[in-house]
């Protein structure tokens, strides 16, 4: 379980965190989406201690995450994968947090199974790993304790197709267990792969949060038609926004019956009517970041 | 994949804070487990070793004094351990470990304490090492004089002290200036910048008591309580201060 509670960080007297509150239960995977710089990472390092709000508070299994006698046995962390020493092997790294937090250091040969890094990747120092391979170090660092919940900031980052695949399996299991997971990502294709929630967050603050198609059925409807001009005009005179979306039809913010019903009444016959889905959660999420990117 | 090795509901026995025996053993283990900490520590024991042969070589009999030898095979450690010291602090912020380091310990005092404590270890250890070789190099040599292995006891304490705050200083002006260039450059030039002012007539005097160069006494001979009080001055100025504002540092603000 992560709470965080009108969470609020300021730098320079702007607020790069701006009253963030979200939850993750669990038995979720919860995706932390936004584009970059939009206070992802702070509001990481918030919960996890590193950073002290300037309103607000976090919760990790009830309680501030800094009040945890040992925080590495019941949560698992990962805020950055290329923060590690460049001259330390790979077992070393996972050996001395396994020490660190009193676990018997057999765990880190267990650990680099789990995440796929072989032997010779073990006596390999960090400086050679590639960003992927520091990633799996981290994941299979933030499990090495055995935790209830999983804070990983772009863990997905330098991931290959298959990379993606397997972590996406990892943390399912992880959920399924009853853990919690938040993950953050600037790529909506990489937590639409791996999580189940999303939380959005732009400029500082959220925009949207929900299940996949629960942002879905704000996310409107795709529609087609043999007369797409008349379509489109049917639309208009019904009072429906409705753009271009490349190739696919028009997109309609609103929902397939609203859209149906002014088809019908302007005798518009459709050739396909389904909730927008993909392209809709793609625009969806340019519509609520693009604010951030405009500003930049 | 194991199904034990991800399970998140294993009942836990273990949700008790780690032991400051426990950090210390790890602030340990990550000194020499890096590249750079292990050579440079290998290079401390060469010196070491190094010294003292060129001592047996170079030096005329009569001063082949188990205490003379000593002294000498303190140097390399002296000069270099505290580079150990600052490295152990200020890797955590050019590696960005800190960031592994300060989730796995929340009480950041508490983690620094753990690296005062490995470097107090590290510098009786590194005293213990000196003594050794120093004393091998006295047998081989064999002097023949009288009071080859007279030792005041009063300087084996002060051997240690000399050590361990050394150590103390690197992990100090590490933890207050959190980047390995600016403290290592520091800890090296500020003694002779302090130097240099003895050469000013109206300080000249007031100088032991705030240069570092006074740590050296504790190595030559039992100091006087004149001696000590200027030895603890000094102390005060070069390890104390620094560890508070390193603290006040690391505590106080937000880690990145």
């Amino acid at each position: 379980m992560i709470e965080a509670e009108k969470l609020t960080k300021r730098f320079a007297g702007r607020a790069v965190v701006d009253d963030v509150s979200f939850r993750c239960e669990p038995g979720t995977v919860t995706g932390f989406l936004g584009p970059n710089g939009a206070g992802k990472t702070t509001t990481m390092r918030m919960i996890c201690g590193f950073a002290r709000p300037d309103a607000g508070s976090s919760a990790v299994l009830g309680g501030e995450y800094r009040r945890l006698p040992n925080p590495g046995r019941r949560v698992g962390v990962l805020l950055d994968a290329s923060a590690q020493h460049g001259g330390r092997r790979g077992r070393e790294v996972l050996a001395i947090s396994a020490q660190t937090m009193g676990v018997d250091e057999a765990r880190a040969d267990e650990m680099l199974g789990l995440v796929g890094l072989d032997k010779s990747a073990a006596r390999k120092r960090v400086r050679q790993y590639s960003l992927g391979m520091r990633q799996r170090l981290g994941i299979a660092n933030a499990l090495i304790g055995e935790p209830e919940v999983l804070i990983l900031d772009e863990p997905a980052n330098g991931l290959d197709p298959e990379g993606m695949r397997w972590m996406r399996s990892l943390l399912r299991d992880f959920a399924e267990r009853g853990g919690t997971v938040l993950l953050s990502s600037h790529l909506l294709h990489e937590v639409d792969v791996i999580a189940d929630r999303l939380v959005i967050i732009g400029s500082g603050k959220i925009v949207a949060e929900g299940t996949r198609d629960e942002l879905l059925s704000h996310a409107g409807a795709l529609v087609r038609a043999a007369d797409t001009d008349g379509l489109a005009k049917a639309l208009a005179a019904a009072g429906l926004e409705a753009r271009e979306a490349e190739g696919e039809g028009l997109l309609v913010d609103a929902d397939p019956a609203a859209v149906g019903i002014a088809a019908r009444d302007a005798g518009i016959a459709l050739t396909h009517l389904a909730p927008a889905g993909d392209a809709g959660l793609e625009q969806l999420f340019f519509d609520l970041t693009s604010g951030e990117e405009a500003a930049k | 994949m194991n199904a034990h090795a991800i399970s998140p509901t294993d009942v836990r026995v273990a949700d008790v804070r780690p032991p400051i025996s426990r950090l210390t053993r790890v602030e340990l283990r990550k000194m020499v487990d890096t590249r750079s900490g292990f050579w440079l520590l290998l290079a401390v024991a060469a010196m070491t070793v190094l010294v003292v042969v060129i001592t047996l070589i170079a030096g005329h009999e009569d001063d082949f004094t188990f205490r003379n030898i000593f002294g000498n095979a303190l140097v390399p450690a002296g000069i270099l351990l505290p580079v150990v010291g600052i490295l152990l602090v200020t890797s955590e912020w050019s590696q960005r470990t800190a960031l592994v380091s300060f989730a796995l310990v929340p009480g950041r005092a508490r983690l620094i304490a753990a690296k005062v404590l490995a470097g107090a270890v590290l510098g009786l250890i590194a005293t213990v090492v000196a003594a050794i070789v120093a004393a091998i190099g006295t047998a081989l040599a064999s002097p023949d004089i009288a009071h080859v292995w007279t030792f005041p006891v009063g300087l084996v304490g002060q051997d240690l002290i000399y050590a361990v705050s050394a150590m103390t200083v690197g992990v100090a002006f590490g933890a207050a200036l959190q980047a390995s260039a600016p403290a290592i450059v520091l800890y090296f030039a500020l003694p002779t910048a302090i130097g240099a002012l003895e050469s000013i007539k109206s300080i000249h005097g007031t100088v032991e008591w705030f240069s570092s160069g006074s740590f050296e006494w504790l190595t030559q001979n039992v100091l006087s309580g004149h001696e000590w009080a200027q030895v603890l001055v000094a102390l005060l100025l070069w390890m104390v201060l620094p560890l508070a504002i390193g603290l006040w540092r690391i505590t106080g603000r937000d880690l990145s």
